[in-house]
């Protein structure tokens, strides 16, 4: 502790900035199974998101075409030759379908995963910081909504939105204007949680004793601490919303075939398809929903695995060696396992 | 490295024998060697005493002896409890030692029990679980819980054939630790291992658990591993000690020959930084009250602080009726244990807190109906050292923002300015100004514990308040902190209200000195005085629980004090 000890280089020890970003810093320190979770998480939604983005490229004909130029496709075709996956009662190819389905699925996630996290971060720092009567009202609606099926509160909102019409964005907004109203309580109870544990935090008080306004405490001492467990809800809501979209689409709240391909509706046509044998119809959509569902919620709970040294596994460490002092990063480490343990 | 050993001539080998123990922990930083070589040997009804500061491996060596390592770790050498190696034996033989043969005392008494069995229960469980194992005959409920209500009279509790059917919420803190010593000792277990047993509780309880510890001995040849980094403790208690230093061994004498000749460097450092009631103190040669032309900065008349009850209870008065003022440049040191309200007032003058009664005026404010609004412009003017040194810093921002957030937040100053103030400040906490780039968790406590007063000071305020700045540091490290405060108030000129429970501390700093109990002040004056002569019953009480490090002197205030601590 001596004060004229020699001062290290000023480099970063916390690692370049790409190696601190969620997932990847979740990669780094995943070790055995858990490493195996996350990266097959990752190469599921990886296939997805890239389906997603390429698909003009992959789909061999557009979603609702149902004729080219060798004439009108066949009805209930079963799997092969021009149509890899067969076609349906509609003379849709199931193939090309899937792969647009998986662009719908990225839109609707995006626009209600992230008008969801707006509001509920914004909703749930003021509600937790400010208190009172406005915490109480809020608290009570985010119950209110909570205690509906959240399947229940998404089809009053599609037909309150958008009242059946079922244009592309028309479709994605209702379904993901839907989405977000049951999502917005999870966001708004997480950060709510987090504001009020961090406001009795010495540092925040420390900032009040100093004179520092509401608006800058929740700005810069509570906002930037309480949002460390987004990643999580993101990938885990991210996932619940493809099901909430489906289970739309197949009770037929979702977005007509015309307008672009959804499914959970492609799963609905297929229901009758069932009894006389035609599996193809049912079975790749499914799949798509299953695979990508199972992706996400691997990301997801991994990182929440990783997140909780407890729950997190390590390599292990080398038997009666005896080797030099630890880093004090080491010993901090090694303190809170301690304590926790 | 183990100089000094001296063995006592006792005819049966030792309860407990460890032998170059080593323990390795996985973390994500890489491995932690936090037990590097370590052996000792524990004889039937000695107390050793592991002192050693934070991360020395002392914890973690008696989480060892007793098989509770997290499955991060890996440990080799031995450890023989009457002949079983607890590292390599079998689960079920780790599960029959434990309790019967060793036993654990926690630091935490309020965490140790569980909250929603009776204590009899509790203690019963452990005498049941063993019954029936290794040959011995089941025991009936009703047994059990004579055998429990016997471990509660051991142990002190009055009345335990009632007692033994409440819960943990109805004993206080002490009683509860003693819950948790009586069922350490239901099996009567050679070897009790106790983790800072008195660190949770307030010096007069400690007093009696220390007492409870050393009838303990006395009576059934228990032997004791205790774990503390508290050398008063030591002092009053161990038979030997080992000092530990980063996961090795540094010295192993009797507690006698450790205290009046420590041989290695470490040793003597750490009994050096140990503040000693009565010695240099800052009131020292004073026949009054210092600083007294000066402008009254705070002052509180039948100051009454009440925290509003729960529905159909009473309010809680956590201040009532206190007296005191607090002028420029004067070093207020206000002393009580937990519960007596002193953070309370510390916090109600930074205005954290409300008042209910009475009058606080600080620079001249009445309080009472504090307005945010016309309060702000007088809170450049103080400064505030919280306790815990981790969790006063924003953990995302770098300390050179977290220093210069009141300058901005005041005088709006440009970047530049700002970073010239930070390095000023940094320098007069001697710290290096590149720390400013640091992050708070890339810091000690003591590092950190400094940022904390320069960005107090950053401002020059006329006041400082100091809750407990020192009580989550380390005893070396605290040292440092404590001469550095003292410098830098001599420097500077503020008026400080320092907050402690340590006496000894205070004492230290303070010209003057108040003893809070249960919410009024009960004395106040010079603070050599207040130590060395004091009038009310329970400063008299407090003093004499206190215990200092040195064998010898303290076993003389022990006898010398027992009619005070027992009257």
């Amino acid at each position: 502790m001596s004060t004229t000890a020699v001062i290290e280089p000023a480099k970063d020890p916390r690692g370049p900035w790409f190696r601190r970003l969620p997932v990847i810093s979740h990669f780094n320190k995943s070790v055995g199974l858990q490493r195996a979770m996350l990266v097959g998480g990752l190469v599921l939604t990886a296939l997805f998101l890239l389906t997603a983005i390429f698909a003009p490229l992959i789909a061999p004909f557009g979603f609702s075409q149902i004729s080219d130029a060798d004439g009108n496709f066949p009805s209930q075709q079963a799997p092969g030759g021009k149509h890899l996956w067969g076609t349906t009662v509609g003379s849709y190819d199931v193939f090309s379908r899937v792969v647009w389905g998986a662009q719908t699925a990225v839109l609707v996630i995006i626009v209600a995963v992230v008008m969801s996290i707006f509001i509920g971060v914004i909703l749930g720092l003021v509600s937790g910081y400010i208190g009172g009567w406005l915490d109480r009202t809020l608290v009570v609606i985010a119950d209110a909504i909570y205690a509906f099926p959240p399947l229940l509160v998404a089809i009053v909102m599609a037909i309150a939105i958008s009242g059946g019409r079922s244009s592309l964005w028309g479709g994605i907004l209702a379904a993901a204007i839907s989405i977000t109203v049951v999502f917005i309580p999870q966001y708004f109870r997480v950060i709510r949680a987090e504001t009020i544990r961090l406001k009795a935090e010495p540092f925040v008080e420390s900032a009040k004793v100093v004179g520092a306004s509401n608006i800058r405490i929740m700005r810069l001492h509570v906002f930037k601490n309480a949002t460390r467990t987004l990643p999580l809800i993101f990938t885990l809501n991210a996932s619940e919303a493809i099901l909430t979209l489906a289970g739309l689409g197949f009770l037929g709240f979702g977005i007509e075939p015309t307008s672009a391909a959804e499914w959970g509706f492609d799963l609905n046509k297929a229901l009758a398809d069932t009894t006389s044998g035609i599996w193809w119809t049912g079975v790749f959509p499914g799949l798509a929903i299953v695979l990508t569902v199972l992706g996400l919620t691997l990301v997801g709970e991994s990182i929440n695995d990783l997140n909780d040294p407890r729950l997190r596994g390590r390599k292990k460490a080398v038997s009666g060696k005896s080797g030099p002092d630890s880093t004090t990063g080491a010993q901090a480490a090694l303190d809170a396992e301690v304590r926790s343990s | 490295m183990t100089i000094n050993i001296d063995k006592p001539g006792t005819g049966a080998g030792p309860v407990l024998d460890i032998d170059r123990l080593k323990v390795t922990f996985a973390t994500d930083a890489g491995d932690v060697y936090a037990v590097k070589d370590v052996s000792l040997q524990v004889n039937p009804g000695e107390v050793v005493a592991i002192v050693g500061e934070s991360g020395s491996g002392k914890t973690v060596t008696a989480k060892t002896i007793l098989g509770l390592l997290p499955e991060t770790a890996v440990s080799s050498g031995a450890v023989l409890i009457n002949g079983s190696n607890v590292i390599s034996v079998s689960p079920a033989k780790l599960r029959e030692i434990r309790g019967r043969d060793v036993a654990m005392v926690f630091q935490e008494p309020s965490t140790a029990l569980n909250p929603v069995f009776t204590v009899g229960w509790q203690i019963a469980e452990g005498i049941r679980s063993h019954a029936g194992h290794g040959g011995g005959a089941r025991v009936s409920a009703k047994e059990a819980k004579t055998r429990a209500i016997e471990a509660l009279r051991k142990v002190g509790i009055p009345d335990p054939e009632t007692r033994v059917n409440y819960y943990p919420h109805q004993f206080s803190g002490g009683q509860k630790q003693r819950v948790v010593i009586a069922a350490a000792l239901a099996l009567n277990p050679g070897l009790i291992v106790a983790d800072e047993p008195t660190t949770a509780l307030d010096v007069t309880v400690q007093a009696e658990i220390l007492e409870l510890l050393r009838d303990l001995r006395d009576q059934y040849g228990t032997s004791i591993v205790l774990i503390t980094h508290n050398m008063g403790v030591v002092a009053d208690l161990a038979d030997r000690v080992v000092v530990m230093y980063r996961g090795d061994v540094v010295e192993e004498a009797s507690a006698r020959v450790l205290f009046a000749e420590p041989k290695q460097d470490y040793t003597r450092k750490l009994l050096a930084a140990v503040p000693h009631l009565g010695r240099n103190s800052a009131s020292e040669g004073m026949t009054e009250r210092a600083h007294q032309g000066g402008k009254v900065l705070v002052e509180a008349r039948n100051l009454t602080i009440e925290y509003p009850g729960r529905l159909g209870s009473p309010a809680f008065k956590a201040v009532d009726g206190v007296n005191f003022t607090l002028s420029e440049g004067e070093v207020f040191g206000l002393v009580g244990e937990s519960g007596s309200g002193k953070t309370t007032i510390g916090r109600a003058i930074a205005g954290l807190n409300r008042t209910t009664g009475g009058s606080l005026k600080v620079l001249g404010y009445e309080m009472l109906n504090l307005k945010e609004r016309t309060f702000k412009p007088l809170r450049k003017e103080i400064g505030f050292v919280f306790q815990d040194p981790a969790a006063s810093f924003n953990p995302q921002l770098t300390i050179g923002d977290c220093i210069a957030e009141p300058l901005i937040i005041h005088t709006k100053p440009t970047p530049a300015q700002a970073r010239q103030r930070t390095r000023e400040l940094l320098e007069a906490v001697q710290l290096p100004a590149a720390y400013a780039d640091r992050f708070p968790h890339e810091l000690s406590g003591g590092q950190r514990q400094r940022a904390s007063l320069a960005r107090a000071l950053i401002l020059n305020p006329k006041l400082l308040i100091a809750d407990e700045p020192t009580s989550a540091l380390d005893v070396s490290v605290q040292a440092v902190v404590l001469e550095l405060f003292k410098e830098i108030q001599a420097e500077f000129g503020f008026a400080a209200l320092f907050i402690s429970h340590d006496l000894a501390v205070v004492d230290i700093l303070s010209h003057w000195v108040g003893v809070l109990y249960k919410g009024k002040m009960v004395e106040q004056g010079l603070g050599h005085q207040v130590m060395g002569n004091p009038q009310h019953e329970y400063t008299k009480k407090l003093i004499a629980s206190l215990p200092v490090p040195d064998p010898d002197e303290q076993a003389r205030r022990r006898e010398e004090f027992r009619a005070v601590l027992h009257g």
